[in-house]
């Protein structure tokens, strides 16, 4: 069984969409020479044409996309930075997601925005760590965070072929995970996986904290049964996938490395008990309000959502109904 | 410049006056909600740049932008039953007049954001010319977008990439209401320079000047020329917005108002015809004008229960916002 990077499934998804689809070409800052060493190799093998490097006009060529995407193309922008998505809400929100609707239906527009490295990569500091999923959840552009190799490959391959833009978030903290991945194949959009059954608590983890929930589950495994459900896409999110797991365990802890306010812990946690009654207060583990990473690594992690935090709230959601 | 093509400028320019004024009597009726930002006094630069396009080009224009829509050759009666929130509008109803859209003409829409429209053309004719077509496009742009950095970066990008981008700036003298001289550094054609982007500033109120200026334009492009700039020295004869309509804004001193309307595109090019050329043409007009009222009046208003079709093109449904 072949063993796989997450960074080179994403690898492996756009080398096989620029073959597989004419209409499929990459911009990006540096994506030439590969410096998120996500692209390595693709402009040899596709030419400069359809791996085209960028100027540091980030509104310009993700609008350009836009024309791109309205004209047949299916354009993949790569963004360096997370905190990039801020200076392209604007191109991405209002134009790229509104035509369709704007135009009564006269168009698409399939751009892919891919975030290799999103959130902390330890050392970076402030304006380099954002994890910013959720606002694009909350206008309703389709977004996804692949927590493994087999999940990113798949899930950037879906996103490239879907009609509407996507962004797919790759965690810092994933992009060194290896898996034994034997069958690569797209992973339909809205649609979770459980990573581990468990009877006793439901752990929502997204992207690369889907890891440490796992071990965490397993570290607590002579104590509590828990459950790791991994939503793999957060808009549109797999509510009924989601709700069939907290109706068995009647426990509910999210872990989203975002920020606590409006953030997709909140989200994930009203939309299950609108429909399920648990038999303990929901929990959410995520980073504080408004939080800006400090540079001090000792700083980055104290406000970043951690194991130990997961145990302490699975430990208190448990005591809480018994 | 054939008779006919003079007649046909004529025409354009004549239709999208009339349509204007019907449109704002309609604003003023309440069959339009939220107004319109008429392109009175502007028309000679939509439709002289339109007729210097072919049927492969693309364009995409602003929040004043219902004379670049008419000037593409788009249905009037589809645009004003879109003003008019109506089912049978070019966009169905969804986007109304600040995002009329025909994208089976080319036209990518009107865009309400300012400074917009450049990198979204200059992305989409890259792709087309990439797809084996041999399309230029324009991006209309007021002077107020020329202080926007996404259009500078279009600018630089287009030249870069040599992507055949006609940049029109209708330079009307107001951003809303901050007069150019309070808002631009420089000069609109330096903002080109600084790319090497050729430019010219033209008499917008003169439609066969800008005509033949994006012909030649749009000539040197098609042989294989890199992107140009157009500043067209225009007048708006009436608000930035309805609103001002009822509420009265001292900003455009009066005998300014009164010398710019006094240059009016529209009598410009009606005296280059004969008066019974002229007189069929306003007939015409008027009889396409009223049709399409008719039209938008007696259309249905869309279905509530569809308010979100169309949000995704992917049939991606969404949970509704009730309890």
């Amino acid at each position: 069984m072949p063993r796989l990077s997450y960074r080179r499934a994403l690898t492996r998804a756009l080398a096989d969409e620029l073959a597989h689809d004419e209409a499929v070409f990459l911009l990006g800052e540096d994506i030439q020479v590969g410096a998120s060493l996500v692209t390595t190799g693709l402009a040899k093998r596709f030419g400069t044409e359809r791996v085209r490097d960028t100027p540091l006009s980030e509104q310009a060529f993700t609008s350009f996309a836009t024309g791109a995407a309205l004209a047949g193309l299916r354009p993949v922008i790569e963004f360096q930075i997370p905190s990039l998505l801020f200076l392209v809400f604007e191109q991405i929100v209002n134009h790229a997601h509104k035509f369709p609707l704007m135009t009564g239906g006269q168009c698409r527009v399939p751009v892919t925005y891919l975030v290799p490295g999103s959130g902390s990569r330890t050392g970076w500091a402030g304006q380099h760590s954002d994890h910013p999923y959720s606002l694009f959840a909350h206008v309703g552009v389709v977004t996804v965070v692949p927590a493994t190799p087999a999940d990113a490959y798949g899930l950037l391959v879906t996103a490239i072929r879907h009609d509407d833009p996507v962004v797919v978030f790759a965690p810092a903290p994933a992009m060194d995970v290896r898996d034994d991945v034997d069958d690569l194949a797209p992973v339909p959009l809205g649609r979770g996986r459980i990573h581990r059954n468990g009877c006793d608590v439901t752990v929502v983890a997204i992207g690369h904290l889907v890891h440490d929930a796992l071990a965490v589950a397993e570290e607590m495994a002579d104590q509590v049964s828990v459950e790791v459900f991994d939503p793999r896409t957060l808009y549109p999110f797999d509510i009924d996938g989601l709700v069939e797991s907290v109706t068995r365990t009647g426990r509910l802890v999210v872990f989203d490395d975002g920020n606590r306010s409006c953030g997709m812990a909140a989200e994930i946690i009203a939309s299950v008990v609108e429909r399920v009654r648990l038999l303990a207060p929901p929990r959410r583990v995520t980073r504080p309000d408004g939080a800006v990473l400090p540079f001090a690594p000792a700083l980055d992690r104290a406000v970043q959502p951690g194991r130990d935090h997961l145990v302490t709230a699975i430990h208190l959601t448990v005591k809480d109904s018994s | 410049m054939t008779d006919a093509d003079r007649v046909r400028l004529y025409r354009t320019v004549r239709l999208i006056r009339r349509f204007e004024e019907r449109a704002v009597e309609l604003v003023h009726g309440g069959q339009i909600v939220g107004g319109i930002h008429p392109y009175l006094g502007q028309e000679g630069v939509a439709a002289g740049v339109c007729a210097a396009l072919g049927a492969d080009d693309v364009l995409a224009g602003t929040h004043r932008g219902h004379g670049h829509v008419l000037a593409r050759g788009a249905d009037p009666a589809r645009m004003l039953a879109e003003l008019c929130g109506r089912v049978t509008g070019l966009n169905a109803g969804r986007g109304g007049s600040m995002h009329a859209a025909d994208l089976s003409i080319g036209v990518l829409g009107a865009n309400a954001i300012v400074g917009a429209s450049g990198a979204i053309i200059t992305g989409a004719v890259w792709a087309r010319r990439r797809q084996g077509h041999d399309t230029v496009g324009v991006s209309f742009f007021g002077d107020g977008a020329v202080n926007e950095g996404m259009l500078l970066e279009a600018f630089n990008l287009a030249a870069l990439w040599r992507v055949p981008v006609l940049f029109v700036c209708e330079n009307n003298g107001y951003a809303t209401t901050m007069p150019v001289a309070g808002a631009v550094a420089g000069s609109i054609a330096g903002r080109a320079a600084a790319f090497d982007i050729p430019a010219v500033e033209v008499d917008g109120q003169d439609p066969e000047t800008v005509r033949a200026a994006a012909a030649a334009a749009v000539d040197r492009m098609r042989a294989g020329g890199g992107p140009e700039l157009i500043e067209a020295r225009t007048y708006r004869f009436d608000a930035h917005h309805t609103f001002e309509h009822a509420v009265r804004l001292d900003y455009r001193p009066p005998d300014e108002v009164t010398r710019g309307r006094a240059r009016d595109p529209v009598d410009i090019q009606g005296s280059r015809l004969a008066d019974a050329d002229r007189a069929a043409v306003n007939a015409e007009v008027e009889a396409t004008v009223d049709a399409a009222v008719r039209f938008a009046l007696d259309s249905p208003e869309p279905d509530p229960a569809d308010a979100l079709a169309y949000l995704y093109a992917s049939g991606l449904t969404v949970r509704t916002g009730g309890g």
